[in-house]
This record gives C-alpha cells, structure tokens and sequence, in this order.
C-alpha cells in the first residue's frame, strides 16, 4: 500500500470531517438555543411547534434527514442543495434539537430561588439570564454536551451516504481497493485522537468551573 | 407630601389555585420601624412577603411603598398593577433576605454583593466594591470577600445575602424567617446582626419563628394564622398581655420547650 498516497487523502478527508464538525457547532449551539427558549415559553404557538421539532429531529434517523435534505427538497420544494450544504444542514438541523433539549434541562434545573434573588436585587430579565443562569447552566450541562461533541465526531462519517468524501469513506475506499485492513485502523486512531482532544477540552472546561460547588 | 408610611397593605388577598391563602391581610410600617410577623407554618406569612416583594402578584388589594402605589384596585375590586417601570423603581425600594439565602454560587463574595449596584444602579465598580467591603467587614466577614458561597458555612451564607441586600441600600429590608434554615449554634449570630440593623433605625420586616429575638427587637407584632391577622400590637401587649385564645395557644407552644 502506497502510504505516500493514502495518508494526504485520508489528512484531507479528516478536513472534511472537521469542517462538518465545526460548522454544525457554530450553527446549532445557538438554534439549538433558540429553540430550547420556544420550547419552555409558555405561549403555545412558540412551545407546540418547538416540540414538534424536537420530536421529529430526534424520532427519525439522522441517515435518514440527511438523505431527504439531499434528494428530497428538489422534488417538493424544487430546491438543490450541493452534498456538502445539505449534510451541514442536515447535521446542524439534528443536532439543535439534543442542545435545545440539554440546554431546557440545565435551565430547568436552576433553582427558583436564583431567579427571585436576581429579580428582588432589580435585574432584568436578559441580566438575570445572561449573568446570573446560564454561567450556572454552562457548568451543568457539560456532561451530556461533552457526550453530543464526541457522537458528532462519530456521526460526521454518516455524510458519506449523501457522496460527501470525508474521513471513513475514503479509508473504506482504500479498503476496498486494496483489500487491507490497515486504513480501517488508521482511521480508528484518527477519530480517537479527535475525540481525545475534544474529552481534553471538556476535562479542562470542567476543571475550570470546579471551583464553585 | 411626604407619606411617613414606607409601607402599606390593605386588604391584600391572594389564592392559589382557587384556595384563599392571603384572606385580607393589611399592615403598615413607618420608617425606622421593625415590623415581626409571626404565625404557625402554612399561616401564609411567606406568601405575604412575596407579594410585597413582587414575586407574586395578589388578587386585590393596595400596597404602596415609600409614597409609590404599586397597586390598587379598579372599581370592580381586582387589583391593578402599576406600569412595569414604576414596578421596577418601586422594587428598588425594597429588599428580601431569603431563608435558604439565595447566593449566587457561580459568584465571590465580593461578586455577589457589587453584582446589582454595578448592574442595576450603574454604580461603578470600585465604589460598589468599596460599599461591599463596608459591608463585609459590618458582618465580620472581611477575610471572606474572595471565597465562593460553597466555601462559608450556613450563617456565614446568610451574613453575605444581608449584605447583598443591603449594598441596594433598600428602604425597607425583609427577611423570611433569616434562621429557620440554620443550626441553631448559628442562628445567634444572624440575631445579632438584625439586631445591629434595627439599632441604626433600619426599617425591617421579619417573619420569624425566634420569640424572644420578636419581643426584643421588634417595634410593632403582627401575628397571622390561616391567611388572617389575628392580633397585632406592640410586643408587650401581643406575648404579656393578649386576651386572644388563637395567640394564647400559639405562643404557650413556644414557652413549653
Ligand atoms: N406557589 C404556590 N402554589 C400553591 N400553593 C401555595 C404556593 N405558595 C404557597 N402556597 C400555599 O399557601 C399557604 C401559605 O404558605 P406560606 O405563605 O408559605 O406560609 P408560611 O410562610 O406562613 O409558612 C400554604 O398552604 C401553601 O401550601
Ligand atoms: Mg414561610
């Protein structure tokens, strides 16, 4: 096997990975908030549809929403995407909905009496939120965020059934071709170290808010 | 002219779920006064406070505080708030002391007092920080201005939440029941630092279950049971000289341990 070959191209599928990585975080961090925020109001034109957002993003498969963002919008909406926009897409529509449900679950769990203290002392609204509760929220929900991070690393590798050439699918070409297992191991120990540097950052981002209870 | 009441209830009424909990409650408290509401758990003495404070809102009523109506009833007897700024100003007249404190855990100690004169009065920092120190060192906690609340214990927890509400430097200060969530060995130093306020003629309302700390300190009892006054007065009179079986029973409760 001609490593000189293989490994540029598997260097350069790992950009793809990421960039489908990165681009998901930085659009669905923020929806995925937006959407938590309609979902706990309690007007029913901003609640309902959010839940039935969640529903429908976290009930089907994300293989699944990805395909019908790819094939699908041309035949109903007459619209194409190109493979790379419609997995992003597809991708940051998904994963918004888990951050808006683990974003509802660290707000929620703010005791009411933070609320009330910040409303007495004659905060706003958007102070109490911003100064007061999310700090408090960002340190509870690192867990569950730090598990999301590491399945979105994972989950890049689906762009591929929509022919976008990221990390797994050239290595399973070179497996196919070459008839060796050792791409497949490469690429293993790609995603590890991936995921090892994105538990390193968590680790760290956790240590750093330790120092209150 | 000038209202000589810092605060007045009347008539305030307030159910929960379709159950009276508030049956007409009305006060007043003049300034430099300390106000004690006493009354069995479930009497709805907390309830009470937090319409005052505005984390509730009550059924009908009057409550004006320093001179400024936060709201009053429409001819039909439903209470009608005040617009949301004069709500807002209203709200800077008052301060609440919570029973679980309520600190900001996330914050210093320093943090959590300058957070809101910083924020809300705009002061700036360092004189928000020169205030709070003032204040930390009034409560005997100097040495404590960069440790988190996790850090303090129970008393010292709710010696940093009296000074947050005081660095607002509030009209008029509330407690619910500032002790209840002490060990008793702590309460003592909470006492004695309410018993320093009403000294500098700090006007106070304390909902409070310490009898004799009430008789001391308070200018003027109130005693609730079951979302009524039943008797209020001067401490004398309401723990020497009461006629009323309802306080007769309810204090006789204290006096047996
Ligand atoms: N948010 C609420 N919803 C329903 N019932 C409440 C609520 N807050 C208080 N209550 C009820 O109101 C009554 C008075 O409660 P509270 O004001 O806390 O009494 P106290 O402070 O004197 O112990 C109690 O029966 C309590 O269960
Ligand atoms: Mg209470």
């Amino acid at each position: 096997m001609n490593y000189q070959v293989l490994l540029p191209q598997m260097l350069e599928a790992t950009l793809m990975s990421l960039r489908i990585f990165f681009i998901t975080l930085i659009f669905s961090l923020p929806l995925g908030m937006l959407v938590a925020m309609g979902r706990m109001s309690r007007l029913k034109i901003l609640n309902l549809p959010m839940r039935f957002y969640i529903l429908i993003m976290r009930g089907t498969p994300l293989m699944l929403q990805l395909l019908f963002l790819f094939y699908g919008m041309k035949p109903i909406f007459g619209i194409q995407l190109d493979r790379v926009l419609s997995a992003e897409a597809a991708f940051i529509l998904n994963y918004a909905a888990y951050f808006a449900e683990i974003f509802r679950g660290g707000i929620e769990s703010i005791p009411r009496g933070q609320h009330e203290a910040a409303k007495v002392l004659g905060f706003t609204k958007k102070q109490t939120f911003f100064r007061i509760i999310l700090p408090q929220v960002v340190k509870r929900i690192l867990p569950p965020m730090g598990n999301e991070f590491i399945t979105l690393v994972k989950d890049t590798s689906l762009a591929q059934v929509i022919g976008v050439v990221e990390l797994l699918k050239v290595t399973s070409n070179w497996v196919s071709s070459s008839v060796s297992m050792t791409p497949f191991v490469i690429a293993a120990l790609f995603y590890l170290a991936m995921n090892a540097v994105v538990t390193r950052c968590f680790t760290v981002a956790e240590n750093k808010l330790s120092y209150y209870r | 002219m000038q209202n000589p009441q810092t605060l007045t209830a009347t008539d305030i009424r307030k159910s929960f779920d379709g159950t009276q909990v508030l049956k007409g409650i009305s006060i007043q408290v003049t300034k430099g006064q300390v106000l004690a509401i006493i009354g069995p758990s479930g009497s709805g003495k907390s309830t009470f406070l937090r319409c005052v404070t505005q984390l509730e809102t009550v059924d009908s009523g009057e409550i004006s505080i320093c001179g400024e109506t936060l709201v009053k009833n429409d001819a039909a007897g439903k209470a009608v708030y005040a617009n949301k700024a004069v709500c807002a100003k209203i709200g800077l007249h008052i301060g609440l002391v919570f029973q679980n404190f309520n600190l900001f855990p996330h914050l210093s100690v320093l943090q959590n007092i300058t957070e809101a004169p910083v924020r809300v009065l705009h002061k700036s920092k360092e004189e928000a920080e020169t205030i709070a120190r003032d204040l930390l060192k009034k409560m005997g906690l100097s040495e404590k201005a960069d440790a988190y609340p996790c850090q303090l214990s129970g008393g010292q927890q709710q010696r940093v939440s009296i000074a947050r509400a005081l660095a607002m430097n509030p009209d008029v200060l509330f407690f619910d029941e500032p002790t209840s969530a002490l060990d008793p060995e702590l309460t003592g130093e909470i006492l004695k630092v309410i018993r320093g306020l009403a000294a500098e003629h700090r006007t106070m309302v304390v909902v409070t279950h310490e009898m004799k700390f009430a008789r001391d300190v308070a200018d003027y009892v109130v005693f609730m049971d079951n979302g009524v006054i039943v008797e209020q007065g001067p401490p004398e009179e309401l723990f020497d000289h009461t006629q009323n079986e309802r306080t007769k029973a309810f204090l006789s409760r204290f006096n047996e341990t």
